[in-house]
């Protein structure tokens, strides 16, 4: 029989406030253990959480680039349940009405574009994170994390693979990072993605029972997670047994997945409505303003950049990757690179060079403008192209301006005839054999000649002038 | 020597701030009256003789210097065992927290500070305020000053019993369902419980957070203005705080309430109140229209139902409120356990008394899975019905008066085997925190077998100015004299 799979994303974003969600301490990730801690994180007798308003701003922001609608009354619910890295025995976050919901996010597979329902976006608070030494005995309570601004969005079953499920984390962590929402830093924990997988036979509509994985590191984690349950499934089924409906987390080292909860066991967690807040009331004025301040998303963007600058798409997906590359790759234009050479540039050598220093965008020296002036020397012929590469090495080395480069180092280029007649006369009278061959009809030595004219004027010759009079001077 | 422990906190804060008389001499007063009654009343569960001799020093100094020392300068004050105050304990009057020291100051606390008071220690309640009686208190068994063998009420009733043994000027209660209110109503002294929001809850350790209120336990009612003025106000850290100025409250004490309208709900003086009780009640209300109020009779139809709302939401929200209590950051942790599940299972049930587990149960029960709609929700409703009522009485009065509570002080143990029995001596209190009203209990006389009894005004939301206005007019006019309760 031939199956399909069912598949819900629920992922978790650290929404990036300064401050937590209901009290001032700061949020900063790797400080030391319970030092980000105040009574109210640390759910000491007699306090009160106050809702960080930023928070709202920055889940609207993501809600309204997600097409979600946004609840003009919302307000936050107390989820019941123990566990030691829970401040209060219960969580802050909201139940029935959250902040956003009915929202729609496209993604991009094999070039066809699928619409996934966001079913919703919530706010919550973040837990303390727990670690225990290895064999058992003891454990211990991190409470940094408690309280930390956290946004959960859940879609509908919307996808059929584990491709798109894939598609469907970058685009999402892609959008977050645009409206700076989030870090999305999986390994920081920053974002955490969980999918409710089942099959059913193709061209059913009923669900079949659906397991949930949990513990998964990255992005391609996730995918090949999903990919084996969606195996393990098809072959429960086909072997006639039936998939229990359980919590399974990803061993990534074996590559399986394993039981680590039945459903049966579920909590009740006798949700109720938080009454040490108020209600939370986005007026039509308020979305209003956060929609104004929202930046171009990438798919717009990557549209707009193929349109305005000529660009192919696969250099316009590439250059919208992240915000800050494109920020970057715009301001150099605007700063008078031509547009299509400024996207080589920035997508060949200066990629080139922060992938191998392992920097981001963000961390290069060289200012958009530095290298917008960069190529227009190269384009108005005061250095060669050649010559630009390793301007541009020192240029992310120091941060210099690449017209103080060119002076110091002497790599100005020679346009001055009369001195690219002397190299040419000396590599004439130098190489003989090689001119004898050129006059007898070997055109290919050509290219031998005019090398080692470049190679005596140290790359500085104007290759245009260097050919021109080469061939002149063969001709005699 | 003066007996400075009989005085009044405005006029000790007079006196301290013109010279008169100095802090320190004001606190020795108190320090030696409590040496002196607290064998017999049992009110204070700690008493900070030297800290408060530090304060009342400062508050001298400020005074020495030509400084402002405050609008409570030099007054003495008690504080309920659930406000959190870095210095002592802070305990709830459970095993729980024996030993618990907050790391911070309830804003109530940071604010009397500021003002001048002058801090004498805790003083007992039931365990987490919940009780009418004070006797599910851990720590101790508080006596009524009128009569020993009788409870103060509760859950407030060390602050009462502190009030009116003149062993405090001032104490701060706390009020849910009538914390306040009945424990003054028993003990004869005057207690205001202020609209929901009107003062901070920050670090009052939660009982019921749609509910709590803190508020002041007096001597006469401009000292529960002055004490109201100085603790009230929107706070930062209390979202539910109301964002409105804080009047000085003693400027709505005039003493004319002539064309003011007092309504007296008819559901309130049934057969169900002691020929006795409504007699005072009427009496106390007499006075009012004597002094130009328009007494008119309203309804409040769904106030039947105040008490098993009120014990559904209230249970509700204490469910999740004293769950944090664990023993895995603070208070009592059992010794002997071999998981987690066990620490919660072992340190909740060792430590906890009677009431606070069959709330905790309660609360749980109602909140569950197929029971949230039947029970948690239709409180819900409930609660807003009754809140209506109060909406539309309020368009015939600008007062309503009621008994505080049914009867007078009991004798220990005469409600403790039922606890339904005990829920209902705040029978005419509850509606009053499920409407978020204001409520303030004033003594009313003396019954014949000498127990205090108390008339309570209700308002509108944050009128608490024609709140204070009308108690003070019956105060001052009501020809009563209370007198001293009959301890040494
Ligand atoms: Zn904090």
């Amino acid at each position: 029989m031939e199956y399909e799979a069912v598949i819900g994303m629920e992922v978790h974003v650290e929404i990036n406030t300064k401050s937590k969600i209901f009290c001032g301490c700061s949020t900063e990730f790797n400080a030391p253990p319970n030092t980000n801690v105040c009574p109210v994180c640390l759910g000491f007798p007699g306090v009160l959480p106050v809702l960080n308003r930023e928070m709202v701003n920055k889940s609207v922001a993501a809600g309204l680039a997600l097409n979600c609608r946004i609840s003009r009354w919302s307000k936050m619910d107390r989820k019941n349940y123990f566990y030691p890295d829970m401040a209060k025995n219960y969580q802050i976050s909201q139940y029935d009405l959250p902040l956003c919901f009915k929202g729609h996010l496209d993604i991009e597979v094999d070039g066809e574009i699928r619409r996934i329902g966001i079913t919703r976006a919530h706010m919550e608070e973040d837990t303390a994170r727990n670690t225990h030494t290895i064999g058992g005995g003891q454990s211990g309570v991190d409470f940094n994390r408690s309280g930390v601004p956290l946004l959960e969005i859940v879609t509908e079953p919307d996808l059929r693979s584990a491709k798109e499920a894939y598609a469907y984390l970058v685009t999402l962590k892609q959008i977050l990072q645009y409206l700076d929402v989030s870090d999305c830093n999986m390994e920081e924990g920053s974002l955490r993605a969980e999918a409710n997988i089942s099959v059913r036979p193709k061209g059913a509509t009923a669900f079949g029972a659906k397991t949930e994985v949990k513990n998964v590191a990255s992005f391609s984690g996730v995918q090949k997670a999903i990919e084996y349950e969606i195996a393990r499934q098809i072959q429960v089924l086909e072997e006639g047994g039936k998939v229990l409906q359980e919590t399974r987390g990803w061993d990534a080292d074996r590559g399986i997945t394993v039981t680590q909860r039945l459903k049966e066991s579920a909590h009740d967690y006798r949700y109720f409505p938080e009454p040490d807040l108020v209600p939370i009331v986005v007026d039509e004025a308020w979305e209003h303003r956060i929609r104004d301040r929202l930046p171009e998303l990438p798919m717009a963007r990557k549209k707009r950049f193929m349109e305005q600058y000529g660009l192919s798409a696969y250099d316009a997906m590439v250059l919208t990757a992240t915000r800050p590359l494109a920020d970057y790759y715009e301001a150099c234009v605007s700063a008078g690179a031509e547009s299509k050479k400024a996207a080589n540039w920035v997508m060949g050598d200066l990629q080139a060079l922060l992938t191998d220093g392992k920097m981001e965008i963000t961390q290069c020296r060289i200012a958009p403008a530095a290298l917008a002036a960069m190529i227009r020397m190269i384009e108005e012929g005061a250095i060669s192209g050649k010559i630009g590469k390793e301007v541009l090495a020192d240029m992310f080395e120091t941060g210099r301006e690449p017209q103080a480069i060119v002076e110091e180092k002497g790599l100005a280029q020679i346009s001055d005839e009369a001195a690219i007649e002397a190299i040419v006369a000396q590599v004439i009278s130098d190489n003989p054999a090689q001119v004898e061959q050129y006059k007898a009809g070997k055109e290919k030595v050509m290219g031998f000649l005019v090398g080692q004219v470049m190679k005596a004027s140290r790359g500085k010759a104007n290759p245009e002038l260097v050919n021109r009079i080469l061939r002149d001077a063969l001709k005699k | 020597m003066t007996a400075w422990h009989e005085k009044t906190a405005h006029e000790i804060r007079d006196l301290v701030r013109r010279g008169e008389v100095t802090a320190v001499e004001v606190t020795k007063s108190y320090l030696d009256r409590i040496a002196a009654v607290e064998s017999k009343v049992d009110a204070y569960t700690q008493v900070w003789s030297d800290y408060a001799l530090e304060q009342a020093a400062a508050v001298d100094g400020r005074v020495r210097r030509g400084e402002d020392p405050g609008q409570m300068a030099g007054v003495p004050i008690a504080l309920k065992e659930v406000l959190c105050t870095q210095h002592g304990f802070t305990t709830c009057a459970s095993k729980i927290l024996e030993g618990f020291r907050s790391p911070y100051d309830a804003t109530v606390v940071r604010k009397l500070a500021q003002a001048g008071a002058v801090f004498l220690g805790k003083v007992n309640m039931d365990e987490f305020a919940m009780g009418s009686s004070t006797e599910n208190s851990a720590i101790k068994t508080t006596r009524n000053p009128w009569n020993l063998r009788c409870v103060p009420g509760g859950s407030s009733g060390g602050s009462a019993a502190a009030v009116a043994a003149d062993m405090c000027a001032v104490s701060l209660g706390s009020d849910t369902g009538g914390s306040i209110r009945q424990p003054a109503c028993l003990c004869g002294c005057v207690g205001i419980k202020p609209t929901y929001g009107r003062v901070s809850r920050y670090g009052l350790v939660a009982f019921a957070s749609s509910l709590d209120q803190i508020g002041p336990l007096t001597k006469d009612v401009q000292d529960a203005a002055l004490t109201l003025s100085v603790i009230c106000g929107k706070d930062p850290l209390d979202a539910t705080s109301a964002d409105l100025p804080a009047p000085d409250f003693t400027q709505a004490l005039t003493g004319d309430i002539r064309g003011l309208r007092v309504g007296m709900p008819r559901e309130c003086f049934t057969e169900a109140l002691g020929p006795e009780m409504r007699e005072k009640v009427v009496t106390a209300i007499d006075v009012l229209r004597q002094q130009g109020a328009e007494v008119v009779e309203v309804s409040l139809p769904h106030s039947e139902y105040a008490i098993a709302v009120y014990y559904i939401i209230c249970t509700a929200e204490a469910s999740a409120n004293l769950a944090r209590f664990d023993g895995v950051r603070y208070g009592f942790r059992h010794p002997d356990v071999k998981d987690v599940r066990e620490m919660y299972v072992k340190s909740k049930s060792a430590a906890f008394g009677p009431e606070v587990k069959r709330r905790i149960m309660l609360g749980t029960y109602v909140l569950s899975s197929g029971y949230y709609d039947a029970y948690y929700l239709k409180a819900q409703k409930v609660r807003r019905l009754i809140k209506e009522d109060f909406d539309r009485a309020f368009e015939q009065c600008d007062i309503i008066a009621t008994p505080t509570s049914p009867t007078p002080a009991f004798e220990f143990g005469a409600k403790t085997a039922d606890p339904l029995e005990m829920y209902l001596s705040d029978i005419y209190t509850i509606s009053t925190n499920l409407a978020t009203l204001p409520g303030i209990s004033l003594p009313c006389g003396l019954c014949a077998s000498g127990l205090p009894a108390a008339i309570q005004l209700m308002a509108r939301p944050f009128d608490e100015a024609t709140l204070l206005r009308a108690a003070h007019c019956y105060e001052q006019n009501s020809g009563i004299q209370m007198g001293k309760p009959p301890i040494a």
